[in-house]
């Protein structure tokens, strides 16, 4: 899953401004009537300072999610319950940290080490999505991830996959054909908590009234409230507003939950007839921005099992290095 | 007629090896020292449980057993035929990676001694897994290799591993003294001594190439207990975080 159309930026803005004008005007134009007319920019091409900024933050971002997206859900996979859910959970988590490896990979190309990422990451410098500074508590959460997370997953993904930079869209497509298992897997789970014993419905309720307001905050903020997105949508790095992804996931989903007999925390939720919108509550978007800055339940906890498996495994990765190479290398 | 009680008895300690080790495995889910390994290990447990979900599926179908699920999730400890190398915690790395090393070379010996074996499902079985365990084997094979070659630490660390497991390793041969000669006799297969004389000629050569100090045969203590239901403090724990939410109902679909 799991990269959220929210990307965050470091408050740096001025310097790069300028560095932004070194681009020379004819390779900018040039640049731009390429991705005008559709086609994709590869790792080697002539890409303007900020492209290359913003697709780094965007894809480094969408990878860290998903090597921390599997932590939430991992715990679980000792303690699902029967070999069907067991088996389709470790699957899927192994998917998560392969699409981590993929867009480590792609990010990459743009010319930044796994390694500096995985540090900035664990500095806090890089962020992740939100979503997973929550806490999965029970495992109707399991299933409310698989289902709601993965699926406003595949949105922002869908749409990304649209994107002007060739190996970003290239693992994106990877990524969505595995996603939909996911969320196959998700939703099986989640009808069969909504159908089963008052108890099992009870818990698969309280799971949704909690993660309601993360996956609301998923998609980011509102359009009226983020800047600088216009350059983004012109390079098709963006692909897609903040809201119209929102209101496309609460079309495609709010209608499978309330089929299921289960509700949603805001009563101000409906689809209004002749927009065709959707209209909520806003969600506390002061809390969005406190998580994102590190004031999340689980944010230090999140980043104590990564610096945990980073430092017990310093020992293998420099015994897989040779003296003569940078960067350690997998041997099987 | 083969022997049933026999039977049940071998497929149960071979599922719950399985289970076990495939849990273990599992825990390494996102915790790898890199990626790459995160990914490797969730995949082993896939198969470790794989296999243990279609032993049990074979003592549901062909022996008269329980629900394969309830079978695997809810039974009380003392009726597991685990052995103590798979309960233990996973450690380290290097832990879990001769300990990886030591049980899939044990169960490619096994499962290759049944590819004739007398009991159908046992052979049908074999047959299908053998494909999957060379990967595991490969992988562990490679990585036993590398590690021990790759400076001071590394291989410090490979060779107290070695130390720490083989004996616990050993005592995945540990034989049931009331069933072993049925099932030689029936050929459902040569038997654990046989077993355990195989593992040990095809483990050596790899840690002789991994230049690791080699304990005399004689001087391995095998650890026994597991197949009379006598467990590690380990196993009660990692049972009841497996049975977790099964037991909040039992009687309901998950």
């Amino acid at each position: 899953m799991y990269g959220g159309g929210y990307i965050f930026d470091e408050p740096n803005k001025k310097q790069l401004r300028e560095e932004q004008q070194h681009d020379e005007p004819e390779k900018l134009a040039a640049f731009e009537e390429r991705i005008a007319k559709g086609e994709k920019i590869e790792p080697g091409d002539w890409m303007p300072v900020e492209y290359r900024r913003q697709l780094i933050r965007l894809i480094e971002q969408h990878a860290h999610s998903e090597i921390i997206g599997a932590l939430p859900e991992g715990t679980w996979i000792t303690r699902a319950p029967g070999f069907k859910r067991k088996l389709a959970l470790i699957a899927k988590v192994q998917d998560e940290i392969g699409h981590g490896q993929l867009l480590y990979n792609a990010a990459e190309t743009l010319g930044k080490s796994r390694e500096a990422m995985i540090n900035d990451l664990l500095s806090g410098k890089s962020k992740y999505s939100n979503v997973f500074n929550y806490p999965a508590e029970t495992w109707a959460d399991v299933a409310v991830i698989g289902f709601l997370i993965d699926a406003a997953a595949i949105v922002n993904q869908v749409a990304n996959a649209k994107g002007s930079y060739g190996p970003y869209c290239r693992a994106l497509e990877r990524i969505c054909y595995e996603e939909s298992f996911h969320l196959k897997q998700g939703h099986d789970a989640f009808i069969e908590l909504a159908t089963g014993t008052p108890a099992q419905k009870a818990m698969l309720q309280d799971a949704l009234n909690r993660w309601w307001q993360p996956i609301m905050h998923f998609f980011g903020p509102p359009d009226k409230a983020s800047s600088h997105s216009e350059k983004l949508m012109q390079w098709k790095v963006k692909m897609a507003s903040n809201d119209d992804m929102r209101n496309q996931f609460l079309d495609s989903y709010v209608p499978k939950i309330w089929e299921l007999g289960m509700t949603l925390p805001d009563p101000a939720l409906k689809k209004n007839a002749e927009t065709g919108k959707w209209e909520y509550t806003d969600p506390d978007w002061e809390e969005f921005f406190r998580v994102i800055n590190g004031g999340g339940p689980c944010n230090a906890e999140r980043l104590q099992v990564r610096k945990w498996a980073e430092e017990q495994g310093r020992w293998v990765r420099k015994a897989l290095m040779k003296p003569t190479e940078k960067r350690a290398l997998p041997v099987a | 007629m083969i022997n049933q009680a026999a039977i049940k008895d071998l497929i149960i300690k071979m599922a719950d090896d399985e289970l076990i080790q495939g849990h273990r495995n599992s825990e390494w889910t996102g915790l790898g020292p890199v990626m790459e390994e995160d990914i490797a290990f969730s995949s082993m447990a896939q198969d470790k449980i794989g296999h243990a979900w279609a032993l049990y599926r074979i003592l549901h179908e062909d022996l008269g057993g329980e629900d394969p699920d309830r079978f695997a999730f809810l039974r009380p400890e003392k009726e597991y035929r685990s052995a103590h190398l798979v309960e233990m915690p996973n450690g380290t790395y290097d832990f879990s990676l001769m300990r990886h090393f030591l049980f899939d070379q044990a169960e490619t010996i096994r499962y290759e001694s049944m590819q004739e074996s007398s009991f159908e499902s046992l052979r049908l079985l074999s047959k299908k897994v053998k494909g999957e365990l060379k990967y595991h084997t490969l992988h562990a094979n490679a990585w036993v290799m590398q590690l021990s070659k790759a400076g001071e630490e590394s291989y410090g660390r490979m060779q107290q591993a070695l130390n720490d497991t083989i004996a616990l390793a050993a005592g995945l041969f540990e034989a049931s003294p009331e069933h072993e000669a049925a099932l030689i006799e029936d050929k459902v297969y040569p038997g654990e001594a046989e077993l355990y004389r195989r593992w040990l000629d095809r483990i050596y050569p790899v840690l002789v190439k991994a230049s690791l100090n080699l304990p005399a045969i004689t001087a391995i203590k095998p650890v026994y207990g597991g197949r009379q239901g006598i467990h590690t403090i380990h196993l009660q724990p990692l049972l009841k975080e497996m049975s977790e939410v099964f037991n909040l109902d039992a009687e309901a679909g998950w």
